[in-house]
């Protein structure tokens, strides 16, 4: 087992070295700084002086790869490259344009995203489940081809009318609840719950439906029908059996999403005024604040690449034999 | 008046795909086995009545495709110049609804702007609503303004009821001709649904479709039927005009898509060793990367690119058909590596199977046998990657949009829409029109869109096939 998760953890340091590379190539090579300085100080007018200034400010008035100008190591780490791309490796991901330190302002936006993200993961697992568990015990029935029908219809909405509609009816016409905002510890749970709500709701559909199928599949096996044969309720069939093991695609695939629930929601988050770490990202990619969305690329990809080695423990816990390809 | 055509990048893309489309149906007509799961499809209600929505759409976002600018009056013969304002066939069919611009935001059907100005009425000046300059301009005074509404909604109507059963009474004709039925024995044949295809949601969903034109097109003439925006352009034009940024965004980007999908899909299933290592390596990097942020970065570039290199386009509209297509070929690139990992899976099996084997040992190059035998065994997986995706692009759209990193700001976009109008929500009494009519009509495609590849996912997939 230990030896199967290092293989797995090794394998992630070349994916690593490659989305650095990828980012690298994207944000200094093909985009250079001087276009990034003259996209940020405004396209016409702006002088060679105020570029450069622009340059030594962030830090990218040095070589991309090779500093001929420097002697021994320094050759190497006195580079763009080394300098912001190779140091994400340590979790060092420099200043904003705003001056402040992006390791801190990830550290401090993580719990608002969780706060949200992880209830909208379990509240919606539970009730896509019910959904697909009751299409399923109804199943080739009208109520089993209405409930797909309905799912395909809120499949069909856009998120953003979710968010929009329940701000409006929820928080402005009826004033139920606040329409935007945040606040830490016991105060803050009006604000998660409206956010939380329409999540859930606007996942109903190709959740519930996705869910049905694995259902669906699982209930033509042949332990179904012996179940069945040994005289079982549907009722029981369906919760003690089906449930159980159509679980398993359904929490592996929850697996590789875990470590990405630290990123949060881009729209939700920033629809919602929640200072998390999506309304950080949609302000970087808003300001064009290159060093942040940098960072924010690494650290999904790092997050993404947990969540994969994560996901392969689970099935080789869940099937052994996984283990010995 | 003369024109000079343009064919911008997407629409040369468009036509091209359309050819395609074309060519494929042409070639799956006379091929019984191809042809076989498409009769299961058509004899599917949803599916079918899905289609005839998905075909209005599309037939829109053709007319929208064509582009032209006009010549200006006053330009000599012999040297024109041209208006640099590139307009659509579709613009001209619907002119009316492009010129009739008021001042600012007017309610649906109204006759009056959205906000008080001071007025010269009868010699002195008042603080009051003004008349639109074009909706309702017809009416002498302001008590006409329901009974009028209400007689050209009716009007429209019949006019689409009349259309609806002149074409029922072809269609009745033709069938019956083709079939060899009397009118009376084809329409019951028709209202007991046993035509052997769903003539009566067909039937149904047309009908419903030529009422709703006659509707719009009977109160568009004389009012705004979904108001105006901030500067006063008619809602419904902007709406129409949407609908092929939302058809280019989802049909060109799966276009982008195929061919890497495909071509790597099947390498990395067929040829398996180093290849597949390679290729598997390229899609985890590509999909580890947050794909919204992967295309904000591309689509900063590209604005970069665009900014710098003012002199390649000539005209507002090049310059945001370019930044259409660079998002479609951004969102192409990001989004192939889940069909590649569906195909590299599937050639992995077929590569085993015994003709393949017999193939190999016959001799025959792995460009024939990747050709002749595992491209069409996989492609219904395409073919169903195709329609699924189609409906979740147009929705991406939306939300890119207003990421800042979706299509032009200038671009006519349902995502442009939501995110100029989102907030507005908060102005009182609430300007909800804008809002209203973009989610409506991309409601209406993605939800055709869905139903219809629900109806060729259930008929091309192999698995569902036996089971249900």
């Amino acid at each position: 087992m230990f030896a199967y998760i290092l293989r797995r953890v090794l394998y992630a340091i070349p994916i690593l070295i490659g989305v650095n590379l990828l980012t690298f190539a994207l944000f200094f090579v093909v985009n250079t700084p001087d276009d990034m300085a003259r996209l940020q100080l405004g396209v016409k007018h702006v002088t060679p002086e105020a570029i450069e200034r622009w340059k030594v400010e962030h830090g990218y008035d040095k070589p991309l790869l090779l500093n001929a100008e420097a002697t021994g190591s320094a050759q190497f780490t006195d580079t763009i490259f080394f300098q912001h791309s190779a140091a994400m490796f340590a979790f060092e991901f420099g200043k904003g344009d705003d001056g402040r330190d992006i390791g801190n302002e990830i550290r401090t936006r993580m719990g608002p995203s969780l706060a949200i993200a992880l209830p909208v993961l379990v509240i919606g697992l539970m009730v896509n489940i019910t959904f697909a568990l009751l299409m399923v015990f109804f199943r080739a029935t009208y109520l089993d081809l209405w409930g797909v029908v309905l799912c395909v219809v809120l499949m069909s909405i856009s998120g953003l009318f979710y968010i929009i509609a329940g701000q409006y009816f929820i928080a402005k016409l009826w004033n139920l609840l606040p329409i935007s905002g945040f606040a830490g510890g016991i105060d803050g749970f009006r604000f998660i719950l409206l956010p939380v709500l329409v999540s859930v709701v606007a996942g109903i559909g190709s959740g519930a439906r996705w869910y049905r199928t694995i259902f669906l599949e699982e209930i033509g096996r042949d332990y179904v029908r012996t179940a069945r044969a040994k005289g079982l309720s549907e009722v029981r069939v369906l919760f003690r059996h089906v449930l159980k093991n159509g679980m398993i695609p359904i929490l592996t695939g929850v697996v590789v999403v875990l470590p990405l629930l630290f990123m949060g929601s881009l729209i939700t988050e920033s629809f919602f005024g929640i200072p998390g770490l999506g309304s950080y990202t949609i302000d970087a990619i808003q300001a064009q604040d290159f060093a942040v969305v940098r960072a924010m690329v690494f650290l999904g990809s790092f997050l993404y690449i947990v969540g994969l080695i994560l996901t392969d423990i689970s099935y080789s816990w869940v099937d052994p034999r996984v283990r010995l390809q | 008046m003369s024109f000079m055509p343009v064919i911008l990048w997407t629409d040369a893309l468009i036509f091209a795909l359309l050819a395609a489309v074309l060519a494929l149906v042409w070639f799956i007509r006379r091929h019984e086995h191809l042809l076989a799961p498409w009769r299961v499809v058509a004899q599917r209600p949803m599916a079918m009545g899905a289609a005839l929505v998905l075909g209005a759409f599309v037939v829109i976002g053709l007319l929208d495709s064509l582009h032209y600018r006009e010549r200006l009056a006053d330009s000599p013969a012999d040297a024109p110049q041209y208006s640099v304002e590139v307009l659509s066939v579709f613009d001209a069919l619907v002119s009316g609804l492009r010129t009739r611009q008021e001042k600012t935001y007017s309610a649906p059907l109204a006759m009056q702007l959205y906000a008080k100005e001071f007025i010269e009425r009868d010699g002195e000046t008042v603080r009051d609503y003004p008349r639109l300059k074009y909706g309702g301009a017809h009416l002498a005074q302001a008590d006409d303004h329901r009974h009028d509404i209400a007689r050209r909604a009716l009007v429209g109507l019949a006019q689409g009821l009349a259309v609806s059963l002149l074409l029922f009474g072809l269609l009745a004709a033709w069938q019956g001709r083709r079939t060899q039925m009397d009118f009376g024995v084809w329409l019951t044949a028709w209202g007991t649904g046993r035509l052997g295809w769903p003539g009566r949601t067909v039937v149904l969903i047309l009908a419903i479709m030529l009422m709703l034109a006659g509707v719009l097109v009977q109160l568009a003439s004389g009012y705004h039927v979904f108001g105006t925006d901030k500067v006063g352009q008619d809602v419904l034009y902007i709406t129409l005009k949407s609908i092929r940024t939302g058809l280019v965004i989802g049909t060109l980007t799966t276009l982008v898509t195929l061919p890497l999908a495909i071509g790597f899909g099947i390498a990395a299933g067929y040829f398996r060793g180093w290849v597949d290592d390679v290729i598997q390596y390229v899609y985890t990097v590509l999909n580890s990367i947050p794909g919204v942020l992967l295309i904000a970065a591309a689509v900063l570039i590209v604005q970069v690119y665009i900014e710098s290199h003012p002199e390649v386009f000539d005209t507002a509209a090049a310059r945001a058909d370019v930044r259409l297509l660079a998002l479609c070929l951004i969102m192409g690139v990001t989004s192939w590596t889940g069909l590649a990992r569906l195909l590299r899976g599937e050639s992995l099996k077929l590569r085993t199977l015994d003709y393949v084997e017999a193939a190999r040992a016959f001799g025959v190059s792995h460009a024939r046998i990747i050709s002749r035998h595992i491209f069409p065994n996989v492609f219904h997986l395409v073919l169903i990657a195709i329609v699924l995706d189609f409906s979740g692009l147009v929705l991406a759209e939306a939300v890119l949009s207003y990421v800042g990193v979706g299509v032009d700001p200038s671009m006519y976009s349902w995502g442009n829409m939501i995110n100029g109008a989102r907030l507005e929500l908060a102005r009182e009494p609430v300007v909800w029109w804008q809002l209203g009519a973009a989610f409506a009509f991309m409601f209406a495609l993605v939800l055709a869109a869905n139903l219809f590849a629900d109806g060729v996912r259930d008929a091309f997939d192999p698995r569902l096939g036996g089971r249900r």
